[in-house]
């Protein structure tokens, strides 16, 4: 579908690209060649071979098939965890798409997607989570929906705890039916 | 009554299929695709979160896509999902069954009294009862004051080795989709063992279900001053 756009960019490394460019990154790649490859567009790929232990941070989408260690910040971008890559770090992007693994914190902007076999375990802050049937997960979601109230017509709220009384068409106890 | 009930049930429904008078709902088995069954005490749960702000969850089931969406999404909770199901899994794998008393006993990282509502969904039916008994504790301290925690009992007893993922259709409407599981529901808990495991509780609501699933709502005193 995308198509190499050799022409671009060359594989040396400009300034803004995470896998070049984090502040505190001490990366041992085993297979140096396989590392980055550019697409037409901004995005970025780790390939599988690759380890990354420190802090990873650009502006581009990026894609990660390798192992990550340490903290991925990408607060502006895209970031897609292949079905190989396998991250324990802190995560913060615009969304995170999850095929691979990942265990720690998950925070995103926008949305974050967990596909079928995705694997998450920690805890992930996003207003939008999506779960597949046959991914795993581990944690909390917070959806940070601060200061919005779930509109009433989603349910019909009873404001009143049972504790305090039942409207008369519902009494306590077992009831049977349905 | 009963025809105003399935009145009302037919009226809740969006088009999938659903147990009825007519057709008699047959419990969900491994070879059932999935099936939906009406709720009396979703939306009840529901509403008991609904006072709070960014209320805590603690579903005890396997994460459902569509359920995180809903509580998280549409009703604004904070969600914590423990897979309980799968810790049994575990030990019966590793035939540490006798263990599970202790592990379920200190399974929770929460501070107790700060979770606002709980989703045991039917995991206690495949518990022994001392494992039934330590979950129901720890479940029962987790709780807020006022904390609300839904489970589901099975009164049909089966030896078929599944486990029962509910989906939330709609507050009136459950999809139960089964999968394997490594151990059959244990027995069928009478009215008074649950009510015994939930000491700490006060049962607010009971549903016997056509499903052959009673539905129990659960809620926390508050203290005495």
């Amino acid at each position: 579908m995308w198509k190499r756009d050799e022409s671009v960019k060359p594989a040396a490394p400009p300034a803004s690209s995470p896998a070049a460019a984090p502040s505190a990154l001490a990366a041992s790649t085993p297979a140096a060649s396989e590392p980055r490859v550019h697409l037409g567009r901004d995005m970025v790929n780790i390939g599988k071979s690759v380890v990354i232990k420190g802090e990873l941070s650009g502006s581009e989408d990026l894609t990660i098939e390798g192992h990550v260690e340490g903290r991925i910040d990408l607060k502006d971008n895209v970031l897609t965890i292949g079905p190989n890559g396998k991250i324990k770090a802190e995560v913060f992007a615009k969304s995170v798409v999850v095929l691979g693994e990942v265990t720690g914190n998950v925070t995103a902007s926008e949305k974050v997607d967990i596909r079928d076999n995705g694997s998450v375990d920690g805890d992930i802050a996003s207003p939008r989570v999506a779960i597949a049937e046959g991914a795993h997960f581990r944690g909390s979601v917070d959806m940070q929906r601060a200061g919005t109230k779930p509109s009433q017509s989603q349910s019909q709220p009873q404001q009143k705890p049972a504790s305090q009384g039942q409207p008369p068409s519902q009494p306590q106890g077992q009831k049977v039916g349905v | 009554m009963a025809e105003t009930t399935r009145s009302l049930t037919e009226l809740f429904g969006f088009g999938s299929r659903r147990a009825t008078d007519a057709e008699p709902a047959a419990e969900p088995v491994a070879s059932a695709v999935e099936s939906s069954y009406p709720t009396k005490a979703l939306h009840k749960f529901i509403a008991s979160l609904q006072g709070n702000d960014n209320p805590l969850l603690l579903d005890l089931g396997p994460v459902v896509g569509s359920n995180v969406t809903f509580f998280g999404e549409q009703l604004g909770c904070r969600l914590r999902v423990e897979d309980i199901a799968k810790d049994i899994d575990r030990h019966v794998k590793d035939g540490t069954l006798e263990q599970l008393p202790e592990f379920l006993a200190r399974r929770f990282t929460q501070i107790p009294g700060t979770v606002d509502g709980v989703l045991c969904w039917d995991l206690l039916d495949y518990l022994d009862r001392p494992a039934a008994q330590a979950l129901a504790t720890a479940l029962s301290a987790l709780l807020k004051p006022e904390g609300c925690l839904l489970g589901l009992f099975s009164t049909a007893e089966s030896r078929e080795a599944v486990y029962t993922k509910y989906v939330i259709v709609d507050e009136s409407t459950l999809r139960y989709r089964t999968y394997p599981a490594s151990r059959p529901r244990q027995r069928s808990l009478l009215n008074g063992d649950i009510i015994k495991l939930f000491k700490d509780l006060r049962v607010t609501d009971s549903f016997l279900m056509k499903s052959k699933v009673r539905e129990m709502l659960f809620r926390k005193p508050a203290p005495r001053n």
